[in-house]
C-alpha cells in the first residue's frame, strides 16, 4: 500500500505539470479587463517564452503550434533528380550540395520554415520542397528548378557565330574561357542608368578575376557569350580589358527575373538537373477552414465522450475526464516543444488517441466494478484492477506502437511510404499512446487514491 | 453468456460481408484519386459558374476536363491530366479572363509513377505489420494460434473496409486517396488493439483455472469484457462521428473510413478472432 504522504507528493507533481502545460498552451496574449463599480483592473497576460543561453547556443522557442501545408496553406513541389552521368562517389556529394544550394535559394528568397528533403525510391532520387505560405508556385518552380549553370565563352569566329544555324557550327564558333558560376563571389541586381533596365551584376573571386581579365584580353573587341543553362543570356562585345573582376549582365530582364537569377547565382548553381513531377498548392483559406472545422468537431466529440463517461461511471467518470484534460494539455505541450508539425491526418491521429486514452480508463473502471462485485473493499478493488488491467493495456498499446512505427518509417526505408501526411498521422498517434498510458494509468490512479480516501 | 454458440452466425455474417466486398471490388472496382492514377486536381471558387464557360477554359488550352464535382459554397473540383508549370500558368490566365472573380483554393498535379509507388508501399506496410503483429502476439500469448487469429481478424477488417469503399465509391463517389491509405493502416492497429483485450482475459482466466475447455474460457472472457469493448468503441465512434458530421468535406471520407474500421474491428474481435483461435485449438487437439 502506498503511503498517504507519497500519494500527495505525486498529486502535487501532477498538478504542477498540468499548470506548466497550461501556461505553455496559453494564448500568446490575453487582455483581461475587469470593470466592477469602483474597481478598474486591466492586465494583459502573455505566454512565457523560452530564451536560454547555453554557452554559444541560444535556445529559443516561442511555443507556437506549427501547421502543415494542408492547414496553413502553401505549396509543395516534388522534382525527379537526374543522376545519370554520375558515379556513386560523386553522387553523394552532388546531392548534398544540391540540397544546401536549394535551401540557400529559398532562404535568400525570404521564405521561412521550408522543408527540403531528398528521398531515394528504388533507383530514383527525388527532391521534395515544402513552401508554407507561398501560393504563387510558378515563381517558386522557376526559382528552385533552374540549375543556373553560368558559362562564359569567347567567340572565335564572329561570322560563323552570327550565321550559325546548326549546333555543330555554332559550337565550333565559340571557345570556353574556363570561367563559370563557381568563380562568383557575389551577385546583385542593379539598374542601368542609361536605359533604366535591371541588370545582374557579377563580382568574381581572385581566380575568377584572373580568368576574366585573361578572357577580356583575349577577346578584346570581340564578343563574349554568357550562357545560362545552355541558353544565351547576352553576347556583349568586349570594350576594354577588365582586371578588377566585376561585370554586369544586361539580358532581357524584368526586375523579378533579375532578382531570381541573382539569388540563383548567389546560392550556387545546381549540380544536378531537376524535373518537376508533382506540384500541389493549398490556399490559406481552405486550410484555415479545415482546421477550424476539425477543431470544432474535436471539441464536440470530446464533450460527448466526457458526458458518456460521467453517465456510465459517475464520479469515476469525472476523474477520467480530469485525466483526459491533463492528457490533452500534455499532448499539446509536446506538439509545441518538439515541435510537431500538425497536419490534418495528425489532428485525426490526436482524436483517435483520445479514444485510446479513454480506453485505458474504461478497462480499469470495468475491472474495479468486477473486483467490487467479488466483495473486495473499494481501495483493494481499485489497486487490483490497476494491476490486472495493466497487462492488456501494455500489450494492446504495444501493437498500436508497432503499427505506428511502420507508418512513421523512422529509417526511411524506400519500400515504405515517406509521405508527410502518413508520417504526421503516425507521430501524433505514437505520442498520443505514450501520453495516454501515463495519464490513463498513472494520473488516474493517483487522482483516485487522493479522492477515494475522502469518500470514506 | 454463451456467445460462442453463435459461431455459425458470425461465420455467416463475415462470409457475407467478405463476399459482398469481393463482388463489389470485382464489378464496381474503385474510384481512385489522382494520388493513385496521376493527373491534376484543381479546386476553384467560382461565384458565377457555368459548365460551358468552364469547358471553354480547358478546350482553349487543349486540355480535356475529365470530371467536375461541386463542393458547395461555389467551390468546384476539376480534374484533368497532369500538366507542366507552363500549362498551369496559361490555365491560370484563362481562368482569370473567363471568371474574373474566381479564386484558386487548391491545385495538385502528379505523374502516374508516384501513384503506383503509393499502392506498392501500402501493400508492403500491410504485409510488414501483419508479420510483426503475428510474431509479437504469438510470443506474448505463447501460442501462435492467438497471433494468427488476431492477424486474420485484422485482415478481415481491412478487406471489408476496402470493399465498403468500393461500394461507397460506386454510389456516393468516395475516392481512394492517400488519406484512405492512412485510415486503412490505422484500422490495422485499432482492430488488433481491441482483440488483445479479449485475448488477455482468456490468458488470465487460463492461469487461474488450468483444465477449463477453450470454448468455456472464451465465453467467460467475452462476457466479462463485452461492456468495456462496447463502451470503448462508443467513445471512439463519438469522436469519429463528430468528424464525419462536422469535419468538412476534406476529411469526411477519411473519418468515415476510420469509423468503418473501428466498427468492424470491434465486431471481429469477438466474431472472427476468438472463433478462429478456437478453430485452431480444436484442430490441434484432434
Amino acid at each position: 500500500m502506498h503511503s498517504r504522504k507519497k500519494t500527495l507528493r505525486i498529486f502535487w507533481s501532477i498538478l504542477a505539470l498540468t499548470l506548466f502545460c497550461f501556461l505553455i498552451n496559453f494564448p500568446k496574449q490575453l487582455p483581461l479587463k475587469i470593470h466592477l463599480g469602483p474597481i478598474n483592473w486591466e492586465h494583459t497576460f502573455y505566454r512565457p517564452q523560452l530564451n536560454l543561453k547555453l554557452g554559444n547556443n541560444i535556445l529559443k522557442n516561442n511555443f507556437d503550434l506549427k501547421y502543415g501545408l494542408d492547414l496553413a496553406g502553401g505549396s509543395s513541389l516534388i522534382f525527379d533528380i537526374d543522376t545519370s552521368n554520375r558515379n556513386s562517389q560523386e553522387l553523394t556529394q552532388a546531392l548534398e550540395s544540391l540540397k544546401t544550394n536549394i535551401e540557400r535559394r529559398i532562404n535568400l528568397f525570404g521564405v521561412s520554415e521550408t522543408n527540403v528533403r531528398i528521398d531515394k525510391i528504388q533507383s530514383q532520387h527525388r527532391l521534395q520542397v515544402d513552401l508554407p505560405g507561398i501560393e504563387n508556385t510558378a515563381d517558386a518552380i522557376d526559382l528552385i528548378g533552374t540549375t543556373a549553370q553560368l558559362g562564359f565563352f569567347g567567340v572565335i569566329n564572329d561570322q560563323q557565330f552570327t550565321q550559325a544555324t546548326s549546333s555543330a557550327e555554332f559550337l565550333s564558333s565559340i571557345k570556353d574561357t574556363g570561367l563559370n558560376g563557381s568563380h562568383l563571389k557575389n551577385s546583385s541586381v542593379q539598374i542601368n542608368p542609361n536605359n533604366s533596365k535591371p541588370e545582374v551584376s557579377l563580382e568574381f573571386n581572385d581566380e575568377g578575376s584572373k580568368l576574366f581579365a585573361q578572357a577580356t584580353k583575349d577577346y578584346l573587341n570581340q564578343k563574349i557569350v554568357i550562357f545560362l543553362d545552355n541558353r544565351i543570356l547576352t553576347a556583349p562585345t568586349v570594350q576594354t580589358v577588365i582586371t578588377e573582376g566585376k561585370a554586369s549582365i544586361s539580358g532581357d530582364f524584368t526586375s523579378q527575373s533579375a532578382k531570381e537569377l541573382s539569388i540563383q547565382l548567389n546560392a550556387g548553381s545546381l549540380p544536378l538537373p531537376l524535373k518537376l513531377v508533382q506540384q500541389s498548392q493549398i490556399g490559406a483559406t481552405l486550410g484555415q477552414n479545415s482546421l477550424n472545422k476539425g477543431i470544432f468537431a474535436g471539441i464536440v466529440g470530446l464533450i460527448v465522450v466526457a458526458l458518456f463517461m460521467v453517465a456510465n461511471y459517475g464520479k469515476l467518470g469525472l476523474i477520467a475526464n480530469i485525466s483526459l484534460i491533463i492528457y490533452s494539455l500534455i499532448t499539446l505541450t509536446l506538439y509545441r516543444l518538439i515541435p510537431v508539425t500538425l497536419t490534418f491526418p495528425g489532428i485525426v491521429g490526436f482524436i483517435l488517441s483520445v479514444g485510446m486514452a479513454v480506453d485505458s480508463n474504461i478497462l480499469i473502471f470495468e475491472r474495479i466494478k468486477e473486483e467490487s462485485r467479488r466483495g473486495k473493499d473499494w481501495n483493494m478493488a481499485m489497486e487490483t484492477a490497476f494491476g490486472r488491467a495493466w497487462d492488456s493495456i501494455k500489450d494492446a498499446n504495444t501493437c498500436t506502437i508497432i503499427t505506428g512505427f511502420i507508418l512513421f518509417n523512422p529509417f526511411n526505408w524506400s519500400f515504405l511510404s515517406t509521405s508527410g501526411m502518413i508520417r504526421g498521422f503516425a507521430v501524433t498517434l505514437i505520442l498520443g499512446i505514450f501520453v495516454s498510458i501515463f495519464t490513463g494509468v498513472y494520473v488516474t490512479r493517483n487522482l483516485l487514491r487522493v479522492f477515494a480516501k475522502e469518500k470514506k | 453468456m454463451n456467445v460462442m454458440k453463435l459461431r455459425p452466425l458470425f461465420f455467416t455474417i463475415s462470409a457475407f460481408l467478405l463476399l459482398a466486398s469481393l463482388l463489389s471490388i470485382i464489378f464496381w472496382k474503385f474510384k481512385p484519386s489522382i494520388d493513385f492514377t496521376g493527373g491534376s486536381l484543381w479546386e476553384v471558387n467560382i461565384p458565377q459558374y457555368s459548365s460551358e464557360k468552364t469547358d471553354q477554359i480547358f478546350s482553349s488550352n487543349n486540355l480535356e476536363l475529365k470530371e467536375t464535382t461541386p463542393l458547395g459554397n461555389n467551390n468546384y473540383s476539376l480534374k484533368f491530366a497532369d500538366i507542366n508549370p507552363d500549362q498551369k500558368g496559361k490555365l491560370d490566365q484563362t481562368l482569370k479572363e473567363i471568371y474574373p472573380d474566381s479564386k484558386e483554393q487548391k491545385f495538385q498535379t502528379l505523374g502516374p509513377i508516384l501513384g503506383r509507388e503509393l499502392l506498392q508501399k501500402t501493400i508492403t506496410a500491410v504485409i510488414l505489420t501483419s508479420i510483426f503483429l503475428f510474431l509479437f502476439i504469438g510470443r506474448r500469448f505463447r501460442d501462435l494460434s492467438f497471433g494468427a487469429g488476431a492477424v486474420l481478424a485484422m485482415l478481415h477488417d481491412t478487406f471489408i473496409l476496402i470493399g465498403s469503399f468500393s461500394l461507397l465509391g460506386h454510389f456516393f463517389g468516395a475516392e481512394i486517396d492517400s488519406l484512405f491509405v492512412t485510415a486503412l493502416l490505422t484500422t490495422l492497429s485499432s482492430s488488433v488493439h481491441d482483440t488483445i483485450v479479449t485475448f488477455d482475459r482468456i490468458r488470465e482466466l487460463r492461469r487461474q483455472s488450468y483444465q477449463k475447455d477453450w470454448v468455456a474460457l472464451a465465453n467467460q472472457a467475452v462476457t466479462e469484457t463485452l461492456t468495456r469493448s462496447i463502451n470503448n468503441s462508443m467513445t471512439i465512434i463519438f469522436m469519429l462521428l463528430s468528424l464525419v458530421l462536422l469535419g468538412g468535406s476534406t476529411t469526411r471520407w477519411f473519418a468515415a473510413a476510420l469509423l468503418i474500421g473501428v466498427v468492424s474491428g470491434t465486431y471481429s474481435s469477438i466474431g472472427v478472432a476468438i472463433p478462429l483461435v478456437l478453430f485452431f485449438k480444436n484442430r490441434r487437439q484432434k
